[in-house]
Order: structure tokens, then C-alpha cells, then sequence
């Protein structure tokens, strides 16, 4: 499969979940494994830019498809993300657990709807669960990721 | 809370998997692995093979026949939730579908793999049991096909055999202009409902009921159709008295008792929440034939 650009290949026992082909064979440990059951959200992920449990994924079934991860978000290790940009400015995380999860569900949602209501984005973000912030400044940080992308857009058109 | 141990089939073809299906013994057909997957990473399943259908391209699909709307198995509920041919024939089920988990979730599950698992509490069961839809199941036996209402065996099983799949469901919209509504009591958004209804409702030029379905999920193994309500409704001129009267008649239903609420607590939503349905439905009738 290729992951954030880059192909990666290994002979993998069926049982093994996406999650922990990305953390273990693919020493991508920026997702993360919260509940592994679908509810926390932290091991989100995009398989051909569609948003996933990655722990409701066999890693078999990601055979020959495009999977982003949270590294996939800056390429470089330095220049940050708008999201991440955004999540910095706005104290959107603290202990960082559920951040990942977080990021790849935006990343989806705010390329479909750059405009989003702040109604809007609690809704898209009932399916992540962080247990430090109290949601508030990852709601504030989401705001302020749709207006810098829509920025960023407006200056590239 | 990793899977158990299992053989992994993934076969390309739909006569492909019911071969697999027809001659392996303890089989689970792996869908959009919402519900399975967790199922096997807490070992509430142990399957010794896990056939992986999401490899057959012809079992995703929307499309209008000559007798209604048929819909692929395998068609993912995000994919339901955009198609713009639902949004006008069946405004219902997106509606429903805003409340089927999350959208991560979405972008995997699948409709058959929702009917086929039956929680009690699902979206997806309630609006095809509201909708009276036909399921088509095959197997190397052959096909068949059954109504909705048939189709629930007893607590999360549905009536069809270890050989057979789930291959398509289809439906008669409901008039242009019809009303609907799908309302639902849950804890947080997209959590299983502990209580929903869903309403439709054809409504004639002077404001009189001409056809209605009234349904619930939640209450108990099955979506339940209320057919007393649909009865006190139909050949009256819709009013808030006339539905909160009509859903007066969901306070008598026989409710499941659980750790989320009380049977008498469900009845009461099953008024409440059918009274609601059916007011939002009317308006709709009223907006969308005015329109």
C-alpha cells in the first residue's frame, strides 16, 4: 500500500489490523489507538481520501490503496499543516492522545465543506473523543483551520 | 482486542463468494466491518473463515427501475446519504442516515451489512421496514426475495440461511411531495438510538391523511410497524390533536427493558417521539405539494 506518498510492502498474518500495520511495520506511530472498537476516533486515517477506523480495517484490505496518515499532513517534519497551525494558535490539544484522529476527520470534512457553522463541526467531530479539552478549543481551532485553508485557496486562485 | 484467528477469503465475484459461503463451515461475510470488526477485535465473534466481499464491485449501486429504487448491498452509507436520486424519492432515509454513527463510519458501512447485523436500535432496519422494502438474498440454491417484515428472525438475526448473502434491496417510493420525518432520542449524536420513529405520509389537496407508515426501532427485537396509528390516521385531516391522539396508541406497545431505560420509559417515548414524527412529516406534505 502506498502510505502519505510512499510504498510500503510486507507479508502481513490476515488478522492484522490497518492500525497496527501503520504503527508497527510502517513506524508510523502518529495514529493512535484509543478504543479499538470504532468509538474514540484517535486511529482515524483516509484510505483513498475517504476518512476511516483504521482499527476496523484489516490491514490486507488496504492491499494496493492510498493511505494518509497524521505524518502524511506535513511532509516535511517542520512546516506545519493550516490544522496543525491551527491547533497550536488555539490551544486545541493537550495531552495529544486523541489529536491525530481529530486531524484526519477535519482534513476530510473541511475539504467538502470549507464553511463550516460551529454546529457543523461539533457534528463532525462527535465521533472523536478527547478527554482533556472539553472540546472548546479544538472547536475554536477548526474555525480557525477553515478560514486559513479558504484563505490559502482564495490566494492560490 | 485484536482478532482471532481466521482463514480470509476475498473473492471477486458474487458466485465467487457464495461457493465460499456454500462450503466453508462457520463463515462470516465481512462487509463494511463496522460492526463485525469490533465484534472480532472483543472475540464476541470467532469466526474460522472471514469472507471479505468489499473485493465485488457489483453489489454497490442506486439505481431508479421500472418498480421502484434498488440499492446494492454493499453501497456504502455515505454513498446513500449524497445520492441525489434518494434525496428526491426518499428523503427519509437520509435523514436517518445523518444519525448512523459518524462519518468515518459511514465511509466504510454498507446498507446490507446494517439490515444483516439488525441491532435493535439501528437506523437503517427502521427505515426499511418503514419503506416495506424487499430483500434479495442468493446462495448456490438460487434466489429469493422477502419483505421487510419478514425478514427479522429474532434479536440481531435476520431469517436467512448460513449459504445465502443479502444481495440487494428495493422499494417503491412514496408519491412526489409525500411527507417524512426520522426523529430519534439518543444519548450523543450518532450513538444507537434508544428510541426512534419514522414517519410518512401522503397527504390529499384538503389536508387529508391518504396513506401512512408509522414505525419504531428501539423498542424492542425488531423495527416495529405501528398499525394502529397508520389506522386512527388515514381518511382524517392531519392536526397536532389528531397525532398526538393517534401515537397515544404507541403507550400500550411491548417495550424492551435494558441498562439505557425502563420499559415504561420507552413507551413513552414511542408517543412522544411517533407524535413528533408525524407532525414534521405533515408539514412537509404541506411544503413540499404547495411547492
Amino acid at each position: 500500500m502506498t502510505i502519505n506518498g510512499t510504498l510500503h510492502e510486507g507479508d502481513v498474518e490476515t488478522r492484522l489490523l490497518l492500525a497496527d500495520f501503520l504503527r508497527h511495520q510502517a513506524d508510523l506511530t502518529g495514529t493512535h489507538l484509543g478504543c479499538e472498537h470504532g468509538v474514540c476516533g484517535a486511529c482515524t486515517v483516509l484510505v483513498d481520501d475517504r476518512a476511516v477506523r483504521s482499527c476496523l480495517m484489516l490491514a490486507v484490505q488496504a492491499n494496493g490503496r492510498s493511505v494518509t496518515t497524521v505524518e502524511g499532513l506535513s511532509p516535511d517534519g517542520e512546516t506545519l499543516h493550516p490544522l496543525q497551525q491551527a491547533f497550536h494558535d488555539n490551544h486545541g490539544l493537550q495531552c495529544g492522545f486523541c489529536t491525530p484522529g481529530i486531524l484526519m476527520t477535519l482534513l476530510e470534512f473541511l475539504k467538502e465543506n470549507p464553511d463550516p457553522s460551529e454546529t457543523e463541526v461539533r457534528e463532525a467531530l462527535s465521533g472523536n473523543l478527547c478527554r482533556c479539552t472539553g472540546y472548546q478549543g479544538i472547536v475554536d481551532a477548526a474555525l480557525a483551520a477553515a478560514a486559513s485553508l479558504r484563505d490559502a485557496r482564495e490566494t492560490k486562485a | 482486542m485484536k482478532p482471532p484467528p481466521f482463514r480470509y477469503h476475498d473473492p471477486r465475484s458474487l458466485d465467487e463468494a457464495l461457493d465460499l459461503l456454500a462450503s466453508h463451515e462457520n463463515a462470516k461475510l465481512l462487509a463494511g466491518g463496522q460492526s463485525l470488526m469490533p465484534m472480532l477485535n472483543m472475540r464476541f465473534a470467532q469466526p474460522d473463515h472471514v469472507i471479505d466481499i468489499n473485493g465485488i464491485d457489483d453489489l454497490a449501486y442506486i439505481r431508479e427501475t421500472a418498480s421502484g429504487i434498488e440499492i446494492g448491498a454493499m453501497t456504502r452509507q455515505h454513498d446513500l446519504e449524497v445520492s441525489q436520486l434518494l434525496q428526491r424519492r426518499c428523503p427519509v432515509m437520509i435523514e436517518a442516515l445523518h444519525q448512523v454513527g459518524h462519518r468515518p463510519t459511514r465511509n466504510r458501512g454498507t446498507i446490507g451489512g446494517s439490515l444483516c447485523h439488525l441491532d435493535p436500535a439501528a437506523e437503517l432496519p427502521l427505515v426499511a421496514a418503514a419503506l416495506d422494502v424487499t430483500i434479495h438474498v442468493k446462495s448456490r440454491r438460487g434466489a429469493r426475495s422477502m419483505p421487510m417484515a419478514a425478514f427479522p428472525a429474532f434479536y440481531m438475526t435476520p431469517s436467512i440461511e448460513p449459504d445465502e448473502m443479502v444481495t440487494s434491496i428495493d422499494f417503491q417510493p412514496w408519491s412526489e411531495g409525500h411527507g417524512y420525518a426520522f426523529v430519534e432520542f439518543a444519548r450523543r449524536h450518532g450513538d444507537f438510538a434508544i428510541v426512534a420513529a419514522a414517519a410518512l405520509l401522503e397527504v390529499s389537496a384538503d389536508g387529508a391523511v391518504t396513506r401512512a407508515s408509522a414505525t419504531l426501532g428501539g423498542v424492542g427485537p425488531a423495527p416495529l410497524r405501528c398499525e394502529g396509528v397508520e389506522n386512527a390516521l388515514v381518511g382524517n385531516r392531519g392536526s397536532a390533536t389528531l397525532f398526538r391522539e393517534a401515537a397515544e396508541a404507541n403507550r400500550a406497545i411491548d417495550a424492551m427493558d435494558d441498562v439505557h431505560a425502563s420499559v415504561v420509559y420507552r413507551q413513552n417515548l414511542a408517543v412522544e417521539l411517533t407524535s413528533r414524527a408525524l407532525g414534521k412529516a405533515f408539514e412537509r406534505a404541506s411544503e413540499r405539494s404547495s411547492s
